[in-house]
């Protein structure tokens, strides 16, 4: 993790900015842009779908240093209401996904709220999402009317934007899904470089000056959860809508490992290593989804290895040879 | 009728949650102590408790060997199995945030339960109740089949040997006090390292000795660690990672609230437990048992 004074450095442009960052920026737009031509759209809105669900989740572990292992349960239910909504209410996609959002944001208040009450070792703050996460999972078992159980929310419409523009064609949905992602991604890079995202990472250094600084550090770790949490319903909902379908995987608590892995790789408390991990992750999802269970075999050695002598992640590793902030 | 409940179903529901309150015991009890020693929720003990039943198994297909071997052989096998865990992966992250250590235990158990799925399927396995258990005894108010009460019993029996040799022998004081302060216990001149290998390891033989308590009564297959893992870090939140009773205690509590959801309001028995927590986060945030920072 990236040390504060690192992050204080270089503030300049309208999103307080560095150089290197605005590069890295420009080339995630070009990306983008021209993405489409040379990637399966299918694909890219899917890791894009990650990327977004890995860069909210990365404010907390990376920002913050608050680790939750419970992720799954907002993108999952974003993913079910977005879905839901879509299909049943007949809502606009972009108000389908705004409820998705909402989800996150509800739930991540009531869950932040809870797990933050019980002080002193951050570990607990952990385990404490974990098992939230998995009575969710089980509610969602349980509640097959809703879910659609085993079989998933099916046929979820990509419906028309603004009650305009069909979104059936992948390249109409991949305009959509593109401009969301930049503007959830751009909120985020907002936040980290806002002052309330400098009080975040000196949280994350030192907490009890932060408090001796007269901070109420309990407020603003609450707040970071639930801005990370209405983005992950927001990715969750987003998901739902392109491919048509919110399953039971997306709330399992491998989706939340899922997600950890994807910020560890790409480097946590970097703005790009994220997305990096996003892609990275659903790639090796996609093309090694012949192999079966050997990608879960595969997802734990990166893990391990990842721990053992990679902490940094690859944008991590980039930023600190180059002396870049990315 | 006791609440409008016949009392065999509710005692048989009892017995069921006292069963299941023992695996969470047992396991809580192992996260507890490794957790006080090395600061790292252990994520791979639920695929330590799958390997002590997948073990017991193996040995009853493929060895011949039956119930009461697998009780000592499975066991030992995963105790030997933590200790090089320890030794290869979790001692290299002393020092960094404790944070990691759940990141790569967590990776840990994919790898596991990925091997173990890739040979084994997911498909449940079926494992006999040996035949010196099987049967029942007539209580006159409830049937109580002999292996159950077994399986509390020897449950039971184990996590008293565990506290008192916690609270009365010479290693269980050099674990106390290198729980507070390893650094000062190591000073006196105690191998602490070799201590936190000897306690990763019995920790891993306590996963895999509820694993072949649980093989006769659950399906044994790749993933039955997966959910009672969850539950015993609630288990662990509830109570508070800071004490030896705590988790014992709390784990037949939470086993026996589970089995009494199952009586009156079947549908919410899977989340019994979660609720529990939360309402203990909301009265009691610190843990019932845990001090507050």
């Amino acid at each position: 993790m990236a040390s504060a004074r690192e992050e204080a450095a270089g503030h300049a442009g309208g999103l307080g900015l560095s150089r290197s960052e605005r590069v890295a920026l420009a080339g995630l737009a070009a990306l983008l842009v021209f993405g489409p031509f040379a990637i399966y759209p299918i694909f890219l809105m899917n890791a894009l779908c990650f990327a977004l669900f890995a860069a909210a989740y990365n404010l907390m572990i990376g920002y913050v240093g608050l680790m939750s292992f419970g992720h799954a349960a907002f993108f999952g239910m974003g993913s079910y209401v977005g879905g839901w909504t879509a299909r049943y209410w007949h809502l606009d996609p972009l108000l389908a996904i705004a409820m998705g959002g909402a989800t996150g944001l509800l739930m991540g208040t009531a869950f932040g709220w809870l797990a933050l009450r019980r002080q002193g070792q951050a570990i607990y703050f952990a385990t404490i999402t974990l098992a939230l996460a998995q009575m969710v999972y089980f509610v969602c078992v349980r509640a097959t009317g809703f879910t659609g159980g085993e079989d998933g929310l099916q046929q979820v419409p990509r419906g028309r934007l603004l009650g305009l523009l069909s979104l059936t064609s992948d390249r109409a949905m991949y305009v959509v899904v593109a401009a969301i992602f930049l503007a959830g991604f751009l909120a985020i890079v907002r936040v980290v470089h806002s002052p309330f995202g400098q009080v975040l990472v000196a949280i994350r250094e030192n907490e009890p000056r932060a408090v001796s600084l007269g901070y109420q550090t309990r407020h603003y770790k609450l707040i970071a959860t639930i801005i990370s949490c209405t983005l992950s319903g927001v990715a969750g909902a987003m998901q739902a809508i392109v491919f048509g379908i919110a399953s039971l995987e997306n709330v399992h608590f491998s989706m939340s490992g899922e997600v950890v892995l994807m910020t560890l790789t790409g480097g946590m408390g970097t703005l790009l290593g994220p997305v990096v991990g996003g892609f990275l992750v659903t790639a090796m999802e996609n093309y090694l989804a012949p192999l079966g269970n050997w990608v879960n075999v595969l997802q734990g050695i990166v893990f391990v290895a990842c721990v053992l002598t990679f902490r940094r992640g690859i944008v991590g590793v980039l930023g600190a040879r180059t002396g870049w902030r990315l | 009728m006791i609440l409008g409940v016949p009392p065999a179903l509710l005692f048989s529901q009892v017995m069921l949650g006292l069963i299941n309150g023992a695996f969470y015991a047992l396991m809580s009890l192992g996260l507890a102590v490794i957790f006080g020693l090395l600061n790292i929720i252990n994520f791979v003990h639920g695929a330590l408790f799958m390997m002590g039943a997948m073990l017991a198994w193996l040995l009853a297909s493929y060895v011949g060997l039956g119930y009461w071997w697998a009780l000592f052989i499975a066991p030992a096998m995963v105790g030997v199995f933590a200790l090089m865990l320890e030794r290869l992966f979790v001692r290299r992250l002393h020092g960094v945030d404790p944070l990691y250590g759940l990141l790569l235990t967590f990776g840990l158990a994919l790898v596991i339960e990925g091997v173990f799925r890739v040979k084994f399927g997911t498909q449940g396995m079926g494992y006999d109740i040996p035949p010196s258990l099987q049967g029942a005894f007539r209580l006159g108010f409830m049937v109580l089949p002999v292996y159950r009460a077994w399986v509390v019993a020897a449950a039971v029996l184990l996590c008293l040997l565990i506290w008192l040799a916690v609270e009365k022998t010479r290693l269980g004081s050099v674990l106390r006090a290198a729980t507070e302060n390893a650094a000062l216990v190591q000073a006196f001149g105690i191998n602490v390292p070799r201590l936190v290998t000897l306690i990763y390891a019995l920790g891993g033989a306590l996963a895999a000795f509820a694993g072949v308590l649980g093989a006769p009564i659950t399906s044994v297959d790749p993933n039955m660690g997966q959910n009672i893992v969850i539950v015993a870090f609630a288990v662990v939140t509830i109570g508070g990672l800071g004490s030896i009773a705590g988790p014992i205690v709390m784990g037949f509590v939470v086993g026996l609230i589970e089995g009494l959801t199952k009586v009156f309001y079947p549908d919410a028995s899977s989340v019994a437990i979660f609720v529990l927590m939360i309402l203990v986060l909301l009265i009691r945030p610190a843990g019932l048992f845990g001090r507050a920072a």
